[in-house]
C-alpha cells in the first residue's frame, strides 16, 4: 500500500466530466488531511489537451492513458487497464463518479481485482487513520457509515453533488504519460445506435408552477385528484419515475436524473419520497411543498413547506380551499 | 432459451422502518416482504423472452426462508422452477459476497441470458449483478431498457439507458448478464390458474453450507452504523386538522413565498 489517492477522470466529447472533477475535489481535500498525494487519472485516445487541464489543477501528477482501444469506453477494455494500473501501483484510494459508466465498470473492477468497492457515496470522515464512508440507502431513507475491511486499493463511487466543483483548487502537476499493452484484449460488447430520446410533447423546463405526483397515488385511477389540484392552481402535472414506469403519464412528464430538469416557482409534490435521482431533477424550485405520509421521508429535508399526512385527504382540501379563494 | 432471474426479497417499500437494536440494520420482525421492484421488472421480461423463444425462465435467490413468498409469486407470474440459497442467518453481507455464491450456483449449469436488477430497493448497492458477470467470465450491459435476443445466432442487443436522455443499443455474445432497469415493460399480474400451478413448482432449497465457496477471500466492507439522516434544512412542517394545514399552505404560499 503507497499513500496516494487516485481519481478516475471521465470524459466525453472533449469535456471533463463534472462528477469527475467533484471526485478531484473531494480528493484534494482527502490529500490534505492526510498527507498522501493525489493523482488523476485518465484514459482515452488524442486527450493531451485534457491531462493537461488537469494539470492545472492541485494534484502530484496527472496520469495519462492513450490507446485507440481506449477512445471510447468499453467494460473490458477499460477494466483491464484500471486492473493493471491499480495492481501495480497499489494506491490507497480509487475515487470516481457515480455515474453511469462507472455504475457498469466499478463493480467489475472490484471482482477483476478482487478488492472492496463501496458505491454512491455522499461523504466521509476521517475517525483516527481510518476514513469511514457514508451512503445512502432504501431510497434515501436510510444512511450507512461504512469502513473497508480490505486490502488497499478501496474503491469509492461518488454521488453527483457530494461535493461542490467550486472548492477545487488550482496547482500544477506534471502530466505523465503511461503505456500499456492492451492489444490482447478482447472487446465483447459491441457499440451500436446511439440516440437521444425523442422530444415529448410536453416540455416541463419553462413551466411556473408544477404539481408533482409518486408512487403514493397508487394507481392511476387515483390521479383525478392531482388533475383537479393542477387545473386549481393552473399548473402542470410532473411525476416520478415510478408513476411513469407504470404508464399511468407519459415519459416526457418524469422528472429527475433520467427525465426532465425544472425550475419552477412552486413544486408540489405529493406522494413522492425524495430519492436522489429524483431531486435532482427539481431542487432548484423555487419553493417546494412536499405532502408525505412518512414524516422520515427525504423530500422533507429538501422542502419548503411540509405536510405530513394522507395526500386522499390533503390534495382535494388543497382543490377546495384554492377554488374558494 | 435457458433464462434466469435473480430475485431479491426486500422489505415493504412503504413501511417506516426501525433501526435494529445493534445499530446496523433495520427490525424486520414486524416487516411485510415483496420483490425488489428492478427483479420484478426483470423476471416479466424473461417470461416474455421465454414466449418469443421458448426455452424455460428459473429464479435464484440468497435468502432466508421467507423469501420462498416471493419466490412462489414469481412462479405465480410464470416462472418454470427457482432456487432458493439459504442463508437464514444472514451471514452473506456483502454485494461481493452475494454475487460469490450466486455464480457458485450458477456455474452448475449454463443459462443464456441471467438477469438481474439495476439496483436493489434495500441496500441499493448497483453492484451485484455486474461483480456476478466478471466472477462467471461473462459480458454484461447494465440499466437496460429493451432486449432483443438471436438465440440461433448466441446474440443479445440490449438497450442501455443512458445520462440526460440518451440510450445506446449494445450487442453481446451470449451468455450474457443484464441489468434490468424499471419501467422496462409493464409487469403482469399472476393468474389464479398461476398462482395454482405454482404451488407445485419446485423450489430447490440449497444449504449454504453445501455450496463450495470461500468468502473469506472475499473484500470485507462493514456496515457500521445505519440511521436517519441529519438534515440541514428541514421543511416547515404545518401542523393541524386537514382543514387548518390546508389553509396555512395557501396563506403561506400566498404571502410568504408569494409564488401563487
Ligand atoms: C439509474 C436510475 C435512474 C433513475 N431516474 C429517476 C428519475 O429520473 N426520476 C425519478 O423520479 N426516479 C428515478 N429513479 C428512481 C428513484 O431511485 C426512486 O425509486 C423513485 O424516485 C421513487 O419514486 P417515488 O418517490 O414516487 O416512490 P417511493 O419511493 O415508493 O415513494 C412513495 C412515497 O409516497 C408516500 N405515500 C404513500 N402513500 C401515501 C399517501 N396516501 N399520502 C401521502 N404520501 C404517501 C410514501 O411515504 C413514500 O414516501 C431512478 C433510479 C435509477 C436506479
Ligand atoms: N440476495 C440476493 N438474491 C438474489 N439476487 C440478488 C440478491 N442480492 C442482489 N441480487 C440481485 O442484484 C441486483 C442488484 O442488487 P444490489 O447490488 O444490491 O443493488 C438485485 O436487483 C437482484 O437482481
Amino acid at each position: 500500500m503507497s499513500e496516494k489517492i487516485y481519481v478516475l477522470i471521465d470524459h466525453g466529447e472533449g469535456e471533463i466530466r463534472t462528477p469527475s472533477l467533484e471526485s478531484l475535489a473531494l480528493g484534494q481535500r482527502m490529500a490534505e488531511e492526510t498527507g498522501f498525494s493525489l493523482h488523476a487519472l485518465i484514459l482515452g485516445n488524442e486527450i493531451g489537451p485534457l491531462a493537461e487541464r488537469l494539470g492545472k489543477q492541485k494534484v502530484d501528477s496527472v496520469l495519462l492513458v492513450e490507446d485507440q482501444k481506449l477512445a471510447n469506453y468499453d467494460p473490458d477494455v477499460y477494466c483491464r487497464a484500471l486492473s493493471e494500473i491499480l495492481t501495480e501501483d497499489q494506491p490507497y484510494l480509487f475515487l470516481m463518479g457515480h455515474i453511469y459508466q462507472n455504475i457498469d465498470l466499478a463493480p467489475k473492477l472490484a471482482a477483476a481485482i478482487n478488492r472492496g468497492l463501496v458505491t454512491d457515496c455522499i461523504g466521509y470522515r476521517k475517525e483516527g487513520d481510518d476514513f469511514v464512508f457514508v451512503r445512502q440507502m432504501f431510497r434515501n431513507k436510510l444512511n450507512a457509515d461504512v469502513q473497508f475491511r480490505s486490502e488497499h486499493p478501496w474503491i469509492v463511487t461518488l454521488q453527483t453533488g457530494a461535493t461542490s466543483v467550486d472548492e477545487l483548487k488550482e496547482g500544477s502537476g506534471q502530466v505523465v504519460e503511461r503505456s500499456l499493452d492492451l492489444s490482447a484484449v478482447e472487446l465483447r460488447r459491441k457499440p451500436l445506435e446511439a440516440f437521444e430520446a425523442t422530444q415529448g410533447k410536453v416540455d416541463l423546463s419553462q413551466a411556473e408552477l408544477i404539481v408533482a405526483v409518486g408512487r403514493g397515488i397508487k394507481k392511476a385511477e387515483n390521479l383525478k385528484i392531482i388533475e383537479e389540484l393542477a387545473e386549481a392552481l393552473g399548473a402542470e402535472i410532473a411525476a416520478s419515475r415510478p408513476v411513469v414506469d407504470s404508464e399511468w403519464l407519459s415519459r416526457d412528464r418524469q422528472i429527475g436524473s433520467s427525465g426532465q430538469t425544472v425550475s419552477p416557482r412552486l413544486y408540489l409534490a405529493c406522494g413522492i419520497s425524495g430519492a436522489i435521482q429524483h431531486i435532482v431533477g427539481m431542487k432548484n424550485a423555487q419553493c417546494i411543498v412536499a405532502i408525505n405520509t412518512d414524516p422520515n421521508a427525504p423530500i422533507f429535508n429538501i422542502a419548503t413547506y411540509g405536510i405530513v399526512g394522507d395526500l386522499f385527504e390533503i390534495v382535494p382540501a388543497l382543490t377546495k380551499k384554492l377554488k374558494e379563494a | 432459451m435457458k433464462l434466469l432471474t435473480c430475485l431479491k426479497q426486500i422489505p415493504d417499500r412503504d413501511t417506516r422502518y426501525e433501526i435494529n437494536a445493534a445499530g446496523t440494520g433495520i427490525k424486520t420482525s414486524d416487516l411485510t416482504f415483496e420483490i425488489s421492484e428492478c427483479d420484478e421488472y426483470s423476471l416479466e421480461e424473461s417470461l416474455k423472452l421465454r414466449e418469443e423463444h421458448g426455452g424455460e425462465v428459473a429464479i435464484l435467490t440468497l435468502g432466508p426462508q421467507r423469501a420462498e413468498k416471493s419466490i412462489r409469486k414469481g412462479l405465480a407470474m410464470g416462472a418454470d422452477r427457482a432456487i432458493l440459497v439459504r442463508d437464514d442467518e444472514g451471514k452473506v453481507t456483502t454485494p461481493h459476497a452475494v454475487a460469490k455464491v450466486l455464480a457458485e450456483v450458477l456455474k452448475e449449469e449454463e443459462y443464456d441470458l441471467i438477469l438481474t436488477g439495476t439496483q436493489s430497493d434495500d441496500w441499493s448497492y448497483a453492484q451485484t449483478g455486474v461483480l456476478l458477470a466478471e466472477l462467471l467470465g461473462l459480458p454484461h450491459a447494465t440499466i437496460v431498457m429493451e432486449i432483443r435476443a438471436d438465440p440461433a445466432q448466441k446474440k443479445v442487443k440490449a438497450l442501455r439507458e443512458m445520462e440526460s436522455g440518451w440510450f445506446q443499443w449494445v450487442e453481446l455474445p451470449m451468455p450474457a448478464v443484464l441489468t434490468i432497469q424499471a419501467g422496462i415493460s409493464q409487469i403482469r399480474y399472476a393468474s389464479l390458474k398461476g398462482i395454482m400451478q405454482a404451488k407445485k413448482k419446485e423450489i430447490r432449497n440449497v444449504e449454504l453450507s453445501d455450496l463450495n465457496v470461500d468468502l473469506s477471500s472475499v473484500p470485507e466492507v462493514e456496515v457500521l452504523k445505519v440511521y436517519f439522516p441529519v438534515v440541514e434544512k428541514k421543511a416547515e412542517i404545518l401542523q393541524g386538522s386537514t382543514a387548518e394545514v390546508v389553509e396555512q399552505l395557501v396563506e403561506k404560499l400566498k404571502k410568504e413565498a408569494k409564488v401563487i
